[in-house]
């Protein structure tokens, strides 16, 4: 096969402490137009700092050459196929990062008068709007930073309803293929966790869960489709149990992209979930952040949104914090508006037809890499899937090699690895979602190479127990890294000798 | 692909979903537009917000100027549209960066510990406070007044829930300083964490550390945060808290009407399994060589769901990149001269002002409107095209006709002197 890489030469580079010298500049400031204060006067000789210990001294060309250099050390989006099962690592359009920078948007105040920022709130209206006929809901609050904001926000919704009603109840029902994030916000909202177990589909068995549900139960955190890719087909009869016994049901979006245009949470029957934008709607996840949780939800919770929401007067927007009923804000401000400009204009690009193709496109693509690796790798379940497929490593483990070692291999390859072992109802997972937004050339080169490291597994396992072979950093010592955690750079004793 | 997949049509594959379940109709939202359409419409957006103007409003969202380079940057693909570094072998451009971003908030907050980030200031309040809870075994909070107001409000929403109760602390009318006899009076054994702002929302600097005498004297943690992170640039770092969490916007993240912004939380060695959110480590490779990699995560909701300290997944990892450039160009020389010029700017404005405290302060202050409101103040501003400051009565229902004004290096005197103008009228 052709394989997607072959090796180059890549930098060196020390940390910028290290780097450093002292009397390096790399900023320029106007000169002071008023009179120059004395800090020690104005601060008092007590507050005043002498110096930051051991801080920075580079120049301009330092930085760009140093994060330049860091920069080539990284896998991203735009250099390949990045199949992280559950984290929607599709293609970032590039006119939504100059969006959100024009003038009239990355430079408002939030606290400026209303009058001069109606731009900036139609925007979160429109887009307000549009979420809520993507998830067939009534109301959506746009205030929560991520994913799991959201989640803490719905079930902080759901718990202020019950409480309206008398009794909040005191626990949440979370079924086992569930991310992490969702029993951990269950705790936070103050409730237990029971975990309920999947059945052989993989998927919410509707009569353990009729057992499991009672009157102390306030919710079910349900992600649909579920962590294995399969859409919860009893869905309707699901919501109808928690509904019968007066308890909730909150969507974790997370797999939202398998569903937009196809299918309306809010018609199967979910009160709250929440919506990734940087998953679905395609904002830059940069490493790990930022990311934007926005939270949809049904008429009978919108009293307790968040405040401030938008409200119209007359021919203007304006932000109504006369929420009796509210939960409270979650964060300062609005949410995360420069992510919501980004969205909107995704969706924009998209329009609604466009939404829906991305949606059939990414489910394709599932579909393909399922039926091209399932004679190589053993498949989870045999439910159909949607936006990702999920395999245990079942074939391989037999020849000691497990789904983490496939995925070092990977990186050999040319490409990030999918979610490893995760979730943990699949015995040893390889959790891949491709997205809409990946060609079949490059697809089949990654089902290539998966192929072909399945068949290395056969031949020499200890090769690919030793991978990655080829990248500047081998094998990672995660062990010791948390043994004894060395957390920030700091200056060795000799150094700081010679520098005096 | 169909074919391989032996499928019809791609709508075959979404034949499973039950009748019931699914979309019969389009979304309505219209047909996609070009690059071109909607690069108009939102500049057209941005053109009825306010350009154009000069800005004094601070508050907790600064104007400070950002340098080009930041965005050039945060603008390569390699950062932009990577992942949470999980996979350390390829990541170690994000890695080793965030462990640069940690060590200069240590060394900027005198902490000995700093995580990669939380979703900004206001949300690292509430999850300071359950890390006080779990260190003491205790439940209480005491937040001083003088912490921003929103950010109050976001602790009580998280803390309602969790048996955490918390009560508020005053402070003295006269200097705009926490009134340490109240604290003192109201600190016990119950109390888990003492919270107070250093500048504080007037601007006021406070006495850390007498703060954190009278916390410690019972056993209680002193959590110091922080809004205008430039002020690290010429303050004392709070070394007497325990824990310090703050905002990160001042270092080259645009204002963008409130968000995305940047938090950190940063503390002790002592309490370093306490802290939330993601922590990356010195390490090697299996060649010896010197790596880095996401350490400590028996803490975090991936693995230990439930039992997590948080449920936080995301850091704003992107943004404390930005944050990261700022600080290695400003470096050590440049943002204490630009914390310098906020200084001096600031003072140059309050000195034509009648201030309502007398305390110290950094870049903000409060003035107090003589005879006209300070609402017909900012409205005859605005026609100089000049925002003033923020009204602090809706916040403050005892600060009556105040207005919190700030001033940065971006602050020019000919406005600084309209301004004084107008108020004087």
């Amino acid at each position: 096969m052709e394989k997607k890489v072959r090796s180059h030469i890549s930098q060196n580079e020390p940390l910028l402490f290290e780097l450093s010298s002292p009397g390096k500049i790399g900023y320029q400031l106007p000169d002071l137009d008023v009179p120059a204060v004395d800090p020690e006067k104005a601060l008092g000789a007590g507050q005043t700092r002498r110096e930051i210990e051991d801080f920075p001294e580079v120049s301009e060309v330092d930085v760009i050459r140093h994060f330049t250099r860091l920069s080539t050390w990284n896998y991203g989006i735009d250099l390949g196929l990045f199949p992280l099962g559950s984290c929607t690592m599709k293609y970032n359009p590039r006119v939504n990062e100059l969006v959100a920078r024009t003038e009239g948007l990355a430079w408002i105040h939030p606290y400026q008068p209303e009058s001069l920022s109606q731009g900036a709130m139609e925007i979160m209206a429109e887009l307000e709007r549009c979420l809520a006929e993507i998830t067939g809901m009534d109301a959506v609050t746009l205030q929560p930073a991520a994913g799991a904001h959201g989640e803490l926000t719905g079930v902080l919704l759901i718990r202020s309803l019950l409480e309206s009603k008398g009794n909040p109840r005191r626990k949440i029902i979370v079924p086992d293929s569930a991310h992490g994030t969702n029993p951990a916000t269950a705790m936070m909202a103050g409730y237990t966790v029971e975990n309920l177990k999947s059945n052989d589909l993989g998927v919410v068995d509707p009569e353990a869960l009729a057992r499991a549900v009672d009157e102390n139960t306030a919710a079910l955190m349900v992600t649909n489709p579920n962590t294995v890719g399969v859409f919860e087909e009893e869905i309707v009869k699901v919501c109808e149990i928690l509904h019968s016994k007066g308890a909730l049901v909150y969507m974790d979006g997370a797999n939202m992209n398998a569903l937009v245009g196809i299918s309306r949470p809010g018609d199967f029957g979910i009160d709250v979930m929440h919506l990734n934008l940087h998953k679905t709607f395609s904002t830059p996840h940069g490493g790990g952040g930022p990311g934007s949780g926005a939270v949809a939800a049904k008429k009978h919770l919108e009293p307790f949104l968040p405040g401030p929401r938008l409200a119209r007067k007359g021919s203007q927007w304006t932000w109504n914090y006369d929420l009796p009923r509210s939960i409270g804000r979650v964060r300062a401000y609005y949410g995360n508006f420069g992510v919501l400009v980004r969205a909107l204009a995704y969706i924009m690009a998209h329009g609604g037809p466009g939404l829906r193709r991305a949606t059939m496109d990414a489910v394709l693509n599932a579909n393909y890499i399922r039926r091209r690796l399932e004679a190589h790798y053993h498949l989870a379940y045999k439910s159909p899937c949607m936006h990702e497929v999920v395999f245990g490593d079942d074939h391989q483990a037999k020849r000691g090699v497990k789904t983490g070692d496939i995925a070092k291999r990977l990186i050999d390859y040319g490409f990030h690895p999918y979610t490893v072992s995760f979730p943990l109802i699949v015995h040893g997972a390889l959790m891949i979602e491709p997205t809409e937004t990946e060609s079949k050339q490059e697809i089949d080169l990654f089902c290539d190479s998966l192929i072909a490291i399945a068949e290395e597994v056969e031949r020499d396992p200890q090769m690919v127990l030793k991978a990655p072979h080829t990248t500047r950093t081998a094998r990672v010592d995660e062990v010791s890294a948390a043994r004894r955690p060395v957390v920030r750079w700091r200056r060795e004793p000799a150094q700081s000798k010679a520098a005096d | 692909m169909l074919r391989v997949i032996g499928a019809e049509s791609i709508d075959s594959l979404f034949e499973h979903l039950p009748e019931n379940a699914r979309l019969n109709r389009p979304l309505d939202i219209p047909p996609g537009k070009s690059e071109f359409e909607i690069v108009e419409h939102f500049r057209a957006r941005g053109e009825e917000n306010a350009i154009g103007y000069a800005n004094f409003l601070g508050a907790g969202v600064y104007h400070h100027y950002r340098p080009v380079v930041c965005d050039v940057i945060v603008s390569r693909g390699e950062f932009l549209t990577s992942y949470t570094p999980y996979q350390a072998e390829i990541a170690q451009g994000t890695l080793t960066q965030i462990f640069e971003f940690q060590t200069m908030i240590c060394q900027l907050t005198g902490m000995d510990v700093a995580n990669a980030s939380m979703y900004d200031g206001s949300s690292a309040v509430p999850e300071a406070a359950m890390m006080a809870v779990r260190a003491t075994g205790r439940d209480k909070i005491l937040v001083a007044r003088t912490v921003h107001p929103e950010y109050r409000e976001v602790l009580r929403t998280y803390a309602r829930y969790q048996g955490m109760p918390v009560e508020e602390f005053g402070y003295d009318g006269e200097t705009g300083e926490i009134d340490l006899n109240e604290l003192e009076a109201k600190v016990d054994e119950h109390t888990a964490g003492v919270i107070i702002q250093s500048p504080n929302f007037f601007g006021i600097v406070e006495g850390v550390g007498n703060a954190a005498g009278i916390a410690h004297k019972k056993g209680a943690l002193l959590i110091d945060i922080f809004t205008e992170a430039v002020a690290l640039g010429l303050m004392e770092p709070p070394r007497q808290a325990d824990i310090v969490a703050g905002e990160l916007q001042s270092f080259a993240i645009p204002p963008s009407y409130g968000g995305p912004f940047a938090g950190i939380i940063a503390t002790k060695e002592k309490f370093i399994r306490q802290i939330p959110g993601r922590l990356v480590g010195e390490t090697k490779d299996a060649n010896g060589k010197r790596a880095f990699c996401l350490t400590l995560s028996t803490r975090e909701q991936h693995i230990r769901r439930e039992k997590a300290t948080s449920n936080i997944c995301t850091n704003q990892a992107l943004i404390a990149l930005m944050a990261t450039v700022y600080l290695s160009l400003y470096g050590k020389q440049g943002l204490r001269e630009l914390a310098h010029q906020n200084l001096s700017k600031a003072h140059y404005l309050a000195s034509k002002l009648p201030l309502k405290f007398q305390g110290r302060f950094f870049n903000e202050f409060v003035a107090q409107g003589n005879g006209r409101s300070v609402e017909a103040v900012n409205q005859d501003l605005l026609e100089k095209k000049i925002i003033g400051g923020l009204p602090l009565e809706r916040y403050y229902p005892e600060l009556k006709n105040t207005m919190l004004l700030c001033c940065t290096e971006m602050s020019r005197r000919n406005h600084m002197d309209e301004l004084a103008e107008v108020f004087a009228k």
